[in-house]
């Protein structure tokens, strides 16, 4: 199963407005928006120096979760596998979903690839996203008479 | 496959904390020797979890801790710190003293052992010539 890459709109971004369309269409296309279409849940902070995000991904290898930037989207993408030593017919009760999932967001600014760190913990990814020297605000000097 | 092992989820055992109460995922399946659970907790840590038992239900009690990062400001949630909350009712033959869980990458895996004399024994048959 691949989960469609999902967009977060929020106050920052500019294209808000687009975003939401765009994934309006995704959905009338695509029928009934499903929860999986927000795995994995994701916060976001945001500082002067650029943004953390963390998102939930419990019972995954960490070498099965990728996070890639590119310009000033990232993803998140991976796959959550199932326990292959356990037959399909031995389960009682199967909520916990498996297979590959991918989300993407769109960032306010670009970020320095190089510099991102990423960590997996307690089920939980957390990524440091510097925001690239060229595109922090300046401060501009005003000069009075 | 008729047996109901922990089957029954019982929710009068939620209580109003200060933390969201949320239930968490789980997968129930056999084992060779009895059954098994696996419940996704993720952000919780492992002083964080509490596995009781009491006559035959096994509550499962968690915490996930989302600390923000210091001198960042929130611009989007999906998630929050909740508290994990599940009950489930066992079986007499589950084997109640050697329950034993392994918390990994945020899910605990708990092995419930059927008790020895409730296991599948092979009886062997045999031919008079």
């Amino acid at each position: 199963m691949v989960y469609p890459i999902a967009r977060l709109d929020w106050s920052l971004d500019p294209f808000n407005g687009l975003h939401r369309l765009h994934r309006d269409m995704n959905r009338l296309f695509a029928g009934f928006a499903s929860p999986a279409e927000r795995f994995p849940a994701i916060n976001l902070w945001n500082s002067e120096d650029g943004m953390v995000l963390a998102a939930e991904i419990p019972g995954v290898d960490p070498k099965d979760v990728e996070v890639s930037v590119l310009g000033n989207v990232v993803s998140v993408s991976g796959e959550r596998k199932t326990d292959s030593s356990v037959p399909a017919d031995n389960y009682h009760r199967r909520e916990r979903e498996a297979g590959k999932f991918t989300r993407s967001i769109r960032l306010p600014y670009e970020v320095e690839s190089d510099s991102v760190q990423a960590r997996y913990e307690f089920g939980t990814l957390r990524v440091t996203l510097p925001r690239k020297e060229a595109t922090k605000p300046r401060r501009i000097a005003i000069s009075a008479e | 496959m008729t047996t109901q092992t922990a089957e029954l989820q019982t929710k009068e055992n939620e209580r109003t904390r200060d933390l969201p109460v949320a239930v968490p995922a789980t997968d129930i399946y056999e084992t060779e020797n009895g059954i098994a659970l696996s419940v996704d907790l993720p952000g919780v840590r492992q002083e964080q979890v509490e596995v009781t038992l009491e006559n035959r239900v096994l509550t499962i009690s968690a915490r996930s801790e989302a600390v923000d990062p210091a001198g960042y400001d929130a611009v989007h949630r999906d998630f929050e710190p909740v508290e994990y909350r599940r009950s489930f009712t066992l079986t007499e033959d589950v084997d109640r003293a050697a329950i034993s869980a392994r918390l990994k990458n945020g899910v605990l895996h708990l092995a419930l052992p059927k008790a020895a004399e409730s296991q599948p024994r092979r009886i062997e048959v045999k031919t008079e010539h």
